[in-house]
């Protein structure tokens, strides 16, 4: 009995120095929850053979690039499945050795090139880009790839060339998603011909000075950095100049969603969701989304004149 | 009423079996394990959940009327309270950390995107559920009228599912699956309303419910 006296119960009361540590604890066990919330750094090292880089230039205002396990596991690859731990999951099955491209349509010198030529068309570059999804989310990504401005220097495109138009290999077996009628296969997308030939356009074949992982679209994809993600055609065969401007694959699934132009623009909604925050992949709060995604200095001047609300 | 004795363990087992989902998914995000965008993945899967549950508890009634179960019945309360617990949580994360309490862009969305739209008024019909799913609710609202304000659960599940099929972008395969459970349940009660009917008015053909209850 004589235990249970008010002194006692004083005496066992948890000291203030305590007391207030355990408060410092619980603000740490908070800040850690919201820190929880955000992947922790690089962990994983790239992997995949080194490609020799010519030049690099850095176009992201001085980011961290986003690190090498988001841009390789969390991939819009549908061919590959969709959700976004799919294509990493899945990628194994697409055979990037031989693989051929065939360019042609409105050009003096059509051809199919083999991958490995194609690398040597022009010093390869890593060029650090922002990429920003139609989903309003965003990474920082070192590609590495050649202009496309190169590409079309080779095959000499006719006056009659208007548009490119990029087509993904259409292939059940090795692009298992496509057993699926989610989106008409092959994917195909497509761009002016000044949009294609813009110095900022890439070929892209790496990613952080190695070769492209093929859940990012190995081994040749398309790089267009001022537009929304989805422009940018993965695993492509085939690379045709034509006079007329071509369908593509999700402006024909929902043409009120998806324009052709697909410039990132933070003043026109998805009409699902708005387009003015974005989330960059590794940060806890939106941040504002930049018209052109940044690059207005160098590729606004294509617009003049067009009325970007109707040709979202 | 032996058997209802023994299966006294049910309701605990079915809190702790539905609270799983939400412990794995703590787990993974204080482990990192959530992918490139764990806010993204969070508020998914507090979704999926909420469906899931609903649809669930929807299919006590039917177990029990026409495969002449009673043990789902036992279990529909608590499913309910749970779908509606992840459905608060799944609202509280993108109000609290996907949009970060961004109140003017949430109002916008709730009124601009259909699929928001949707989902909200969801949630909101079952809040009036969730608060008188107590007995004592039953007794003070009479059972008719108690069962009348409780059908607001077939709206919100239809809504549910919409919302889930509004706001996927191509692969609509999970949204259709729950659209096709929740079709199902709901024609089974219609079959059963039928039945009911078709019963009372032909007296002389044998009661609707010639199972008895196990």
């Amino acid at each position: 009995m004589a235990r249970w006296t008010t002194e006692e119960k004083e005496r066992d009361a948890t000291p203030e120095a305590l007391y207030l540590r355990r408060r410092e604890f619980l603000a740490l066990g908070a800040a850690g929850a919201v820190g929880a919330l955000l992947p922790r750094g690089a962990r994983a090292e790239p992997t995949g053979s080194a490609l020799a880089v010519a030049k690099k230039t850095e176009l992201a205002g001085g980011e961290a690039p986003t690190p090498w396990d988001g841009v390789t596991g969390y991939n819009n690859f549908y061919e590959l499945g969709t959700d976004k731990d799919d294509p990493k999951r899945n990628a194994g099955s697409l055979k990037t050795r031989p693989w051929t491209v065939r360019i042609d349509g409105e050009v003096a010198k059509p051809q199919t090139v083999d991958i490995d030529a194609l690398l040597e068309w022009a010093p390869l570059e890593e060029r650090v880009y922002r990429m920003r999804c139609v989903e309003a989310w965003s990474m920082v990504i070192p590609w590495v790839g050649l202009p496309l401005a190169e590409v079309a220097k080779r095959v000499e495109p006719t006056s009659r060339a208007k548009f490119v138009r990029f087509e993904t290999l259409l292939d059940k077996e090795q692009l298992p998603g496509q057993k699926r009628g989610v989106l008409p296969w092959p994917y195909v997308e497509a761009l002016r011909i000044d949009e294609a030939t813009h110095p900022l356009t890439l070929l892209a074949v790496g990613l952080y000075g190695r070769v492209l992982p093929g859940q990012n679209g190995a081994p040749v994809r398309l790089v267009v950095p001022w537009k929304y993600g989805f422009k940018g055609a993965k695993s492509l065969v085939k690379i045709s100049f034509v006079e007329s401007q071509p369908r593509t694959t999700w402006n024909d699934a929902a043409e009120n969603e998806y324009g052709f132009y697909a410039n990132v623009n933070p003043e026109v909604d998805h009409p699902r969701w708005s387009q003015a925050r974005e989330r960059r992949i590794g940060e806890f709060l939106r941040r504002k989304t930049l018209p052109f995604n940044g690059y207005g200095d160098q590729v606004a001047s294509l617009y003049n004149g067009l009325d970007l609300r109707k040709n979202f | 009423m032996a058997a209802v004795k023994k299966l006294r363990w049910l309701g605990p087992a079915a809190i702790a079996l539905g609270l799983l989902p939400l412990a794995k998914m703590a787990a993974e995000l204080g482990l990192d394990r959530l992918g490139a965008n764990p806010i993204e993945a969070v508020l998914n899967r507090l979704g999926f959940w909420t469906l899931t549950l609903l649809t669930l508890s929807l299919a006590a009634t039917p177990a029990h009327e026409i495969l002449g179960l009673s043990w789902p019945i036992r279990l529909r309360r608590t499913l309910g309270l749970l779908a509606f617990a992840y459905g608060a949580l799944h609202l509280s994360w993108y109000v609290g950390i996907d949009k970060f309490f961004d109140l003017a862009g949430i109002a916008r969305d709730v009124v601009k995107r259909k699929f928001i739209t949707v989902g909200f008024i969801a949630l909101v019909l079952l809040v009036p559920l969730a608060v008188t799913s107590t007995d004592r609710w039953v007794r003070r609202l009479g059972y008719k009228r108690w069962k009348r304000l409780h059908r607001l659960v077939y709206a919100a599940a239809i809504l549910g599912v919409v919302h889930f099929l509004w706001r996927v972008k191509a692969d609509h395969t999970e949204p259709l699956l729950f659209a096709a459970a929740l079709g199902t349940l709901l024609a089974a009660r219609v079959a059963v309303w039928a039945r009911a009917r078709l019963a009372k008015s032909r007296p002389r053909s044998p009661p609707a419910r010639a199972r008895p209850a196990a």
